[in-house]
């Protein structure tokens, strides 16, 4: 027996797609192991793998979780290191045939090959809630779900956060993708708290809509991973702070607009009955 | 109301959509929570008029069975003005087709 804690096993779910789960595995991956973190993500997403190209690393690999989970390479042989930060490594995604032989006990068996060498194993989730799914949600133990403002994603989120429920996964918390202030503060985006109330759940981290987050994924280069100070690299790296215990308060976008139409947007806001 | 809402209704403009999203995500949430669809709902909703009818005199323009939903929790919601506590009807005939339900008592 080693010493060492126990690993945690982290899914990044969202229901729907596009809402920015991979960007999140990848940011967080890089956050975490700036922290220290041996950190290791794995792309459970084997129909529409995205993961290695998002953290630059989709020239360097060799072998795949497939050839893992067939006997046909060691752990560490599929693990694509990442150069600049070597606390994270990646497990690429299968072929996408994989998924018709997958089951949620080979997820398992990889997510534990993984919890032997890493602290946290981030496991970015395919969308929807079939069988990809259920797979990913095997390997975890707790849950981050990502959101937008929107109600398709807020509704797809629910129905997951419905499905985590069920499986036991704990704790599921949310972040909050692609926040835009000045629609929030003119009422016409769904607010921070309409969106926790309505899932009930704590909130994790709230990002703001932010094109720096176009620009480091054409580069292969996540926003925290240079040290970039744009609202979303701060959000990413306080998102990873908070998973790991400390206590770091959340941007409030109504004050992230500064000026005249800001204050008079939040005059607007006044009840009046 | 907030100030944002009355000046947009002075100017006859749309009010904010923000409150309208959350409005239609709340309802369709607590349907999908429920697994229930529209017609078994409207179902249930007759059935129950159907039952608390037989006991008191109900608002059935006003009545309202619906689904809400808060902190995961979903809950049933009847809302039913009583016009009149009606009559009662002997407890073993409830259940059946009691034709001549006996009147005794009635509220103005």
């Amino acid at each position: 027996m080693s010493d060492r804690p126990v690993a945690r096993y982290i899914l990044i779910c969202s229901g729907k797609g596009g809402v920015g789960k991979t960007t999140l595995t990848a940011n967080l991956g890089i956050a975490l192991a700036k922290q220290g973190q041996r950190t290791a993500v794995l792309d459970a997403d084997f129909g529409l793998r995205n993961l290695d190209l998002l953290l630059g690393l989709e020239n360097r690999i060799v072998y795949t979780a497939q050839e893992v989970l067939a006997g046909s390479c060691r752990l560490e042989q599929a693990l694509v290191k990442h150069k600049q930060e070597p606390n994270l490594a990646l497990l690429p995604a299968g072929n996408p045939r994989m998924l018709e032989w997958l089951k949620p006990d080979d997820m398992k068996r990889i997510a534990a090959m993984l919890g032997e060498s890493f602290d946290i194993v981030l496991i970015d989730c395919p969308a929807g809630i079939e069988d990809g799914f259920k797979n990913a949600v095997a390997a975890a133990q707790e849950a981050i779900v990502i959101t937008t403002p929107e109600v398709s994603a807020v509704r797809d989120a629910d129905r997951v956060i419905g499905l985590l429920n069920t499986e036991g996964i704990k704790p599921i918390q949310l972040v909050l993708n692609r926040v835009r202030p000045k629609m929030m503060a003119n009422q016409e985006m769904l607010a921070v708290d309409d969106v926790t109330d309505i899932l009930a759940l704590p909130l994790l981290g709230l990002v703001l809509e932010d094109e720096q987050v176009i620009v480091s994924t054409n580069r292969g280069e996540p926003l925290t991973l240079n040290g970039s100070n744009s609202p979303a690299a701060q959000a990413y790296t306080n998102v990873a702070k908070r998973l790991c215990g400390e206590e770091v308060p959340l941007i409030d976008p109504a004050k992230a607009r500064k000026g005249l139409r800001a204050k008079l947007g939040r005059l607007m806001q006044t009840k009046i009955f | 109301m907030t100030l944002r809402d009355f000046v947009n209704k002075l100017l006859g403009r749309q009010p904010a959509s923000a409150a309208t999203a959350k409005q239609r995500l709340q309802l369709v949430l607590a349907h999908d929570r429920s697994d229930l669809n529209p017609e078994l709902l409207e179902q249930m909703r007759r059935e129950i008029l159907e039952v608390v009818s037989r006991y008191v005199e109900i608002d059935l323009e006003e009545g309202d069975v619906s689904l809400e939903t808060e902190d995961r929790v979903t809950a049933l919601v009847a809302n039913l003005p009583i016009k009149r506590a009606k009559a009662v009807v002997n407890p073993a005939e409830a259940d059946g087709e009691a034709a001549d339900p006996v009147w005794t008592a009635s509220r103005a």
